[in-house]
């Protein structure tokens, strides 16, 4: 497959592509070819620029730099329509399809094809693709009574029907089962021996290597390198991804007196479509400590989060609270937030969506502190006092940029709406702490900010939990490193010994030990 | 055994009759609301509809004075009349909630409000300034809505059965029909359905979501104007009167819901709620008002029946347009 395609013209070529949102660097300087007949793996950790980049070749953003060529031909690819008559397909992560409608119609869904319409000549085409690649879908069947995977394969058949050549998958196998990916897989190389150019956007590095002929790194919008798969293995391509350890002066303080103040034993957590996304995980937290959770997005931070503070139903397990004050041992799991409350817990959470799950957008700033304190105060009236004060108190000792305590919160930046945030949790002066991505889309001082006062709760003998992205913001900030990959926990590491490489391979293994 | 024979065929003659400005009305809802525009304008659409046609018809008739009306000119110029007044109102329904996304139920509802008002407002003034006795007739024009096949008479009650309506009613079907078919049959029919399922999907799928979601908006209030043509026109003879379309344009929206959103049932469903509309006067209940009250209740009643039995059912098929009330926002890029 390679010596041929070394020869032959590429499907796709980029040269010194940049993007930029602002003043974030999406982009830099990319490099890719692509040939017919290959299957090419796009690798690079969350944030490293993976889709941005697929989204520029498939028309939705334009580069603001660099040229395309296609077959050999400059190309303008400025519109979806634009990728489309280049004969580009790509495979979002999150389906575009309409539930009610049969699988053919959503494939033929805005075609203007020659002649009357006519859904069963259109299912009859569907099926002869099918067919072709082997694909195992009924045309007439309605999406919403769809598994995941017979909507991706919809998906997959929308841009193989529009006659596509050049096919890009974004995390395509990131909502499959094992079973699902290798059929997957199996009609992936099937529509490669067929000539086609095919994309795939991953972080799994067993993937990859199973899957793809050569493989391009991406890192921090960097163009890193493209290598063939046959010659390289896990270890090179962690190094590419993850990079080197960049020094950030983050202060870091001995834990005092660590204790055991937050278990969890065996949870397992199912989401609605019945996909396990917790499995048989076990940790501590101490107080006095910042234990990091670091992951690929999507791995289950969340739903681990989320069970621990009474949000996330989880199936089996126990989520055990030591409480500092009566030295009882009480188990959280399945209890709701006001139950864990009344248990005499003192749990705050800094939720990864901010405006959504943990301030309310419309209210100002005081009436957002009254969200924790509304059951305060005697009678039908609410206590406005108080609140007022914490609301002046955090726009003071924080630096809040606001027009005063009553602008909506909505009307923030990003930074103040974390600070308002994150200043309502810690006033509750909690036992345990729990923060998801809490400097997502902050600015360096912003950030800082909130590594110290994160640093400060841990002086006073809070258990912090910090769930990050940034692998060198973990390594500097967190005592402990709990990994987890596909909902399983992959490796508990010492955040003062771990090297970068390490925790990016615990990452990147998404079931222990069945990987090649 | 005769007897009652045609005294079915002058029930179901006189519900058909009642069901017809329903028919428009609930496919013209049903066209917007495959759109995912909830159009509680409706109500206030079809009024307008009413009373342009008779304001158009009224001048018409004003400038022939006393001499023959031209069939032709007598019945385009109050059906063009009403197709533009309530595809005016449907223009400033689409402009708010599409271009500057207003919430649809307010404005729905403030469009009812108004659409009502302002008929109200021509209908009284032109009543008070040229009617007799208070009220605005256009008998003139009303029977050239009103006419029939010149033998329909002469086939006893198979005639009254199937020829004794004037056009509309026939036009109502077909509309109604046509409606059904482009939804299910044709490209801009699916085009249609996705972008009140799933915008954003259609959109990706390069379907002009803004445009799809005006035309069908101002062609669903067209068609429902009509309704209100015909009730004036042909059901009141051409009189005007405040208020008495009634509550039509609110059972045309039930009758929506009643029929799952497929217009070939809104027809049947426009009958079965023209008979029950009727049905009070067709039983003698003496001096019980409330056993009338509640017989005229049971449209109603039946599509709460309706909405509880397919929300319960959960049969997706069942359910209304996905984005149905929710305006669409390209994500920004």
């Amino acid at each position: 497959m390679k010596q041929q395609s070394a020869a032959a013209v590429p499907a796709i070529e980029l040269k010194g592509v940049s993007k930029r949102f602002g003043s974030v660097v999406a982009n830099s300087n990319v490099n890719l070819t692509v040939y017919k007949g290959e299957i090419l793996s796009i690798l690079g950790e969350n944030g490293s620029g993976k889709t941005t980049l697929m989204n520029m070749i498939s028309g939705i953003y334009f580069p603001d730099e660099g040229q395309f060529f296609i077959d050999g031909e400059e190309a303008i690819i400025a519109s979806p329509k634009d990728a489309f008559d280049y004969k580009i397909g790509m495979i979002h992560q999150h389906f575009k399809l309409v539930d009610v409608f049969s699988a053919t119609e959503n494939i033929v869904l805005g075609l203007n094809e020659a002649g009357k319409y006519d859904l069963a000549a259109a299912e009859k085409r569907v099926s002869d693709i099918c067919e072709r690649y082997g694909f195992e879908i009924d045309p007439k069947k309605n999406i919403y009574t769809m598994s995941v995977s017979e909507k991706q394969t919809v998906e997959i058949l929308k841009v193989l029907y529009r006659g596509a050549d050049i096919l890009i998958l974004d995390e395509p196998t990131a909502v499959l089962t094992p079973q699902e990916t290798d059929k997957l897989f199996a009609v992936l190389r099937r529509m490669r021996d067929d000539g086609k150019a095919i994309i795939i956007i991953t972080h799994k590095l067993h993937e990859v290597l199973s899957l793809s002929d050569r493989v391009a790194v991406l890192r921090k919008g960097e163009y890193i390198g493209t290598v063939n798969t046959a010659e390289t293995n896990e270890t090179i391509l962690t190094e590419m991804m993850v990079g080197k350890k960049i020094s950030l002066n983050i202060a870091r303080s001995e834990p005092k007196n660590p204790q055991v103040r937050i278990e969890v034993h065996h949870i397992n957590c199912t989401d609605r479509q019945g996909a396990k996304v917790l499995d048989d995980v076990t940790f501590a937290a101490n107080a006095g400590e910042i234990l990091g959770i670091a992951g690929i997005a999507g791995s289950g931070q969340r739903e681990l989060l989320e069970a621990i503070a009474g949000l996330q139903k989880s199936d089996s397990g126990a989520v055990l609270y030591h409480n500092p004050k009566t030295g009882n041992v009480d188990n959280l799991q399945n209890k709701t937030p006001l139950q864990i409350r009344e248990l005499g817990v003192r749990l705050s959470f800094v939720p990864e969506d901010r405006l959504g799950m943990g301030l309310v957008g419309n209210m100002d700033i005081i009436d957002n502190m009254m969200l924790r304190s509304y059951r305060k105060g005697k009678g039908a009236f609410l206590e406005r006092k108080a609140p007022r004060d914490l609301a002046e108190h955090i726009i003071e000792d924080l630096e809040v940029v606001t027009p005063s305590a009553n602008t909506p919160v909505r009307r923030l930046s990003g930074g103040n709406v974390q600070k308002v945030l994150v200043g309502r949790e810690i006033a509750a002066s909690p036992t345990v702490l729990m923060a998801a991505y809490p400097v997502r889309g902050l600015d360096i001082n912003s950030s800082y900010t909130i590594y110290n006062l994160l640093n400060e709760q841990k002086e006073r003998g809070v258990a912090v939990v910090f769930v990050g992205e940034d692998l060198d913001v973990l390594l500097e900030l967190c005592d402990r490193i709990l990994v987890i990959g596909g909902g399983k926990v992959t490796g508990i590491v010492d955040g003062r010994t771990a090297t970068k490489e390490q925790v990016g391979l615990l990452m990147t293994q998404t079931s222990g030990g069945e990987q090649a | 055994m005769r007897d009652v024979l045609i005294f079915l065929c002058s029930f179901i003659a006189v519900a058909i009759k009642q069901g017809t400005p329903l028919i428009f009305g609930s496919t013209g809802e049903i066209l917007t609301e495959k759109s995912g525009n909830l159009n509680l304008g409706i109500p206030g659409i079809m009024y307008m509809g009413g009373v342009c046609g008779v304001i158009g018809a009224f001048f018409y008739e004003k400038s022939v004075g006393s001499g023959e009306l031209n069939p032709f000119l007598g019945v385009l110029i109050p059906f063009v009349a009403a197709l533009i007044g309530a595809g005016v109102l449907a223009l400033l329904y689409s402009f708010l909630t599409i271009t500057l996304r207003a919430n649809q139920n307010v404005t729905g509802l403030a469009l009812t409000t108004f659409g009502v008002g302002i008929g109200d407002f021509f209908g009284g003034s032109l009543a008070q300034l040229f009617g007799e006795g208070g009220s605005l007739s256009v008998k003139r024009s009303s029977s050239l809505f009103r006419a029939t096949l010149p033998f329909a008479e002469d086939w006893g009650a198979v005639g009254e059965l199937l020829l004794s309506y004037g056009f509309l009613v026939y036009l109502a079907i077909i509309i109604a029909l046509i409606a059904a078919f482009v939804l299910q049959r044709t490209r801009v029919g699916l085009n249609l359905r996705a972008v009140g399922e799933n915008p954003a999907t259609a959109d990706a799928a390069g379907i002009n979501v803004t445009r799809y979601k005006y035309v069908s908006t101002i062609v669903g209030g067209a068609i429902a104007g009509l309704g209100g043509l015909y009730y004036i026109m042909d059901y009141a003879y051409g009189t005007w009167s405040d208020g008495s379309f009634g509550d039509r344009g609110w059972l045309a929206i039930a009758l929506v819901i009643f029929a799952l959103w497929r217009p070939r049932t809104a027809i049947l469903g426009s009958f079965l709620f023209g008979a029950l509309y009727v049905l009070p006067a067709y039983l003698n209940f003496g001096e019980n008002r409330m056993v009338q009250y509640a017989v005229k209740m049971l449209p109603y009643i039946v599509t709460l029946v309706v909405l509880i039995v397919t929300s319960m059912r959960k049969k997706r098929e069942h359910q209304p347009p996905q984005s149905l009330g929710l305006p669409y926002f390209r994500e920004e890029r």
